[in-house]
């Protein structure tokens, strides 16, 4: 069990391949049911297009392992950014993405914000501070772009949420 | 020389399938997007009300969603066509959750398909349904228009569903209210999104605004409709399950208030687009704009009913 709970941690994300789902904060839980492991998993998005493929990796590694693998779903707690561990956000830095700030928490009817959503974003490249949002929207939901106003290269900003 | 009848023999006779499975792409079969949710209806709730609510907000969200994809390709830049395409996905995302829920509650609205058939239940709701059945408003199915309609549209829609889900994330139904935490996060970001550019083009270039404006008089009045309270709704309500929408007007209010003083808009004057004999898109009574809609967005789905995709 300890081994197939290795190898569940150790599958990739399909579309951010730098980061395990463990690294990213999906992989929930896995247990032993029977003869059966059961690996639970949480969407990022409530339309992120790689769960099936999550699924699909996680049971043919742990097949290939000798296991009887199934996946579920678990809706709640929704993930956060926040769930991305300090491995992963080394790793998103490594292969010069923008690792997330924290998320907001509120509480009680959400305020409208009419500018520009405002983040201290450092350039992977470069280090400089000095970068600009170009769009808040991505290859993938889970990204904005930026710019670096120094080293000039673009780059993609996991966000918070 | 092997002969063989197609090239996925060659491929097999060179490698151990089943030595690297991993090797292959099998992200393309069914799968329940509520495996392992339990989704035992609560008891005092009638599933049939609960499954039809579910199919309002999910039929709300699957429309939507089917309209802003119709911008793919066609945006006026990059970045929006990425942006409303973003949004249709995660609208996407959040009806199929809600058809599947709709199907949990209770079975008997998901249309009965030929033996053999592999469509799961939320695609069978959405695929194969009539317009009659679509409890949709319809709000968010007339036709796109320029981009300022979209972004009018789009506000109006984001800021009752938002207003909406925040309630909702305190459903005693566990399935609605996980799905209405998540839909919180992003519609979020749907609502500044639409607001931004709501402010953009109404002090943007005479031109801009002009557009914005005439866009804003035609969604307006389509919109009080989302704000209206239907049976089932009240119904679902009352039992602390669902959402009733007349309670969050003042709040839906406040905020386009916000946004229109920031754009110096003044708030359009035309009443609520009437229902026939008082029935409106919740009951299933819909512009002919539906029915075109779905022509297209269903027709390979029902060409091909035990197709596998």
């Amino acid at each position: 069990m300890v081994r197939a709970a290795a190898i569940a941690a150790e599958v990739r994300d399909p579309e951010m391949p730098m980061l395990t789902l463990a690294d990213l904060g999906v992989l929930r839980d896995v247990r032993q049911r029977g003869r059966t492991v059961v690996v639970t998993i949480t969407p990022t998005y409530s339309g992120c297009p790689a769960m099936a493929t999550m699924r699909d990796d996680l049971v043919h590694r742990l097949a290939d392992a000798g296991y009887d693998a199934r996946v579920e779903v678990a809706l709640t707690p929704a993930w956060s950014s926040d769930w991305i561990t300090e491995r992963g956000r080394q790793a998103l830095r490594d292969h010069g993405l923008s690792a997330p700030g924290p998320a907001p928490s509120r509480t009680g009817p959400i305020p409208l914000s009419l500018l520009p959503t405002a983040r201290a974003v450092t350039c992977p490249r470069c280090g400089s501070v000095r970068t600009d949002l170009t769009s808040e929207y991505g290859a993938t939901a889970c990204k904005a772009l930026y710019r670096c106003a120094d080293c000039l290269e673009p780059f993609e900003h996991v966000k918070e949420i | 020389m092997t002969d063989h009848s197609n090239a996925y023999d060659g491929l097999l006779e060179h490698h151990d399938v089943a030595g690297d499975s991993s090797q292959w792409a099998f992200g393309t079969d069914f799968e329940d997007p509520l495996a392992g949710v339990d989704t035992t209806v609560p008891d005092d709730v009638d599933p049939a009300a609960l499954a039809t609510y579910c199919l309002m907000l999910g039929d709300d969200a699957l429309v939507m969603s089917h309209r802003l994809g119709e911008w793919c390709s066609r945006a006026p830049d990059l970045e929006e066509d990425i942006a409303l395409a973003n949004t249709a996905l995660d609208l996407l995302g959040q009806a199929r959750l809600l058809l599947a829920r709709a199907a949990a509650a209770d079975p008997s609205v998901v249309p009965v398909l030929p033996e053999g058939s592999p469509v799961p239940a939320e695609d069978a709701l959405a695929f194969f349904r009539g317009p009659g059945d679509f409890r949709n408003v319809r709000l968010v199915e007339v036709p796109n228009g320029d981009f300022a309609h979209t972004v009018a549209r789009l506000l109006l829609f984001a800021t009752v569903r938002l207003a909406l889900l925040t309630r909702l994330a305190g459903s005693r139904d566990p399935v609605l209210s996980a799905i209405a935490v998540k839909g919180v996060k992003e519609l979020t970001y749907h609502r500044d999104y639409a607001g931004r550019w709501f402010l953009t083009l109404a002090k943007g270039t005479e031109e801009s605004r002009r557009r914005l404006l005439a866009a804003l008089e035609d969604v307006w009045p389509l919109h009080p409709e989302m704000l209206a309270t239907h049976p089932v709704e009240a119904a679902v309500a009352a039992l602390g399950v669902g959402v009733d929408p007349a309670e969050v007007r003042d709040e839906v209010d406040a905020v386009l208030e916000q946004v229109l003083t920031a754009s110096d808009v003044e708030r359009p004057e035309r009443g609520a687009l009437a229902g026939v004999r008082g029935r409106t898109g919740r009951h299933g009574l819909h512009t002919e704009a539906l029915s075109r809609l779905l022509a297209e967005m269903q027709v390979v789905a029902r060409e091909h009913p035990l197709g596998q995709w």
